[in-house]
């Protein structure tokens, strides 16, 4: 199935979770992760799966004012 | 800073700081210029942010974080740029999870060219927020019923604008955010649009309780420098309050004693 990190299409298996998402667009912390819009705690990413045309968000620290 | 200097330290949310600024982490010339103006001003926070990974590179990303470790200075992450009541809940979850911190500086923005926030959205997402265990300094404007609604929901300070972020003019409504001030007790910290230690002093001066800026230390030519000006206009005007300033008189009065004037005579 594709899904899309930070908006790049990727491929997965139809039984992937966000686990393997993140590993395969190679998620460096320290990051956070969204699904769809919805914040999915670290605690959560192996038992979180994913279905064809999810969004994935990877963020990461950077400056602010 | 000791006891005599600063009696009476901020306390937000029942945590208190030291210092009565917080400055921004963003637009520096380096990373080593930014860390010997933090180091210089001594602020209260930092104010840091979430964007996608590899949007900026890996390097700048983990330099950054490392010094925020080194730094030790408590951050405050923020919401900036979302535009919608779910981005900024999604983004501040992600914040807390990133900086292990509570402290959220809730930014939704309701205009692109002004960058004025979401006034009609910012108390329902406050309130969100709060609920969710988030202590939330809200980047608001200096309108007194919005800041009032913000506290009713249960913010324990508000952070009003002085102008639109990064113009660096100075508090543009005065009136107002003199009357703000004066109807509303709560912790308020100017946030954004001061360009100069003046305009910093002058809003404590007024009674606000902090300031939070970034542009103005970071794009001046010597940003340690002016680091340092503005912790110190900031005290400044803090202990100007707190002094009590004199009343203001129309007709000149002579602050040298009169008596014994020598060469005085009665005609002049």
């Amino acid at each position: 199935m594709q899904i899309f990190v930070n908006r790049k299409p990727f491929e997965l298996d139809a039984a992937a979770t966000l686990a393997d998402a993140l590993a395969l667009a190679r998620a460096q912390p320290p990051f956070a992760a969204a699904l769809n819009l919805q914040f999915v705690p670290k605690a959560h990413y192996a038992e979180t799966p994913l279905k064809a045309g999810d969004h994935i968000e990877i963020i990461a620290p950077i400056t602010g004012g | 800073m000791n006891d005599t200097r600063n009696p009476a330290p901020l306390v937000l949310y029942g945590e208190t700081f030291q210092s009565r600024l917080m400055l921004g982490t963003a637009r520096y010339p380096s990373p080593s210029v930014m860390e010997a103006a933090l180091l210089r001003a001594k602020p209260a926070m930092v104010t840091a942010s979430l964007r996608r990974q590899g949007a900026v590179s890996p390097e700048a990303s983990n330099g950054f974080w490392e010094l925020l470790k080194k730094l030790a200075i408590p951050v405050l992450p923020n919401t900036a740029g979302c535009h919608s009541v779910q981005e900024v809940i999604t983004t501040a979850q992600m914040a807390r999870e990133v900086f292990a911190t509570d402290w959220i500086k809730l930014e939704l923005i309701g205009d692109d060219y002004t960058l004025q926030p979401d006034t009609l959205q910012l108390p329902e997402v406050a309130a969100y927020l709060i609920k969710d265990g988030f202590k939330v300094l809200p980047y608001c404007t200096e309108d007194l019923v919005l800041c009032r609604k913000l506290v009713d929901v249960g913010c324990q300070a508000v952070m009003p604008w002085a102008a639109p972020i990064g113009t660096g003019k100075g508090p543009i409504n005065p009136y107002a955010m003199q009357a703000l001030r004066e109807r509303l007790d709560v912790p308020m910290i100017v946030d954004a649009g001061l360009g100069l230690p003046s305009h910093a002093c002058q809003v404590m001066e007024w009674g606000f309780d902090g300031v939070l800026l970034n542009t103005a230390v970071a794009l001046a030519q010597d940003p340690v420098r002016m680091a340092g000006a503005f912790a110190d206009a900031v005290q400044a005007g803090r202990d100007a309050r707190e002094a009590g300033a004199m009343t203001a008189q129309e007709a000149a009065q002579p602050s040298t004693p009169v008596l014994g004037t020598p060469f005085w005579h009665q005609e002049h």
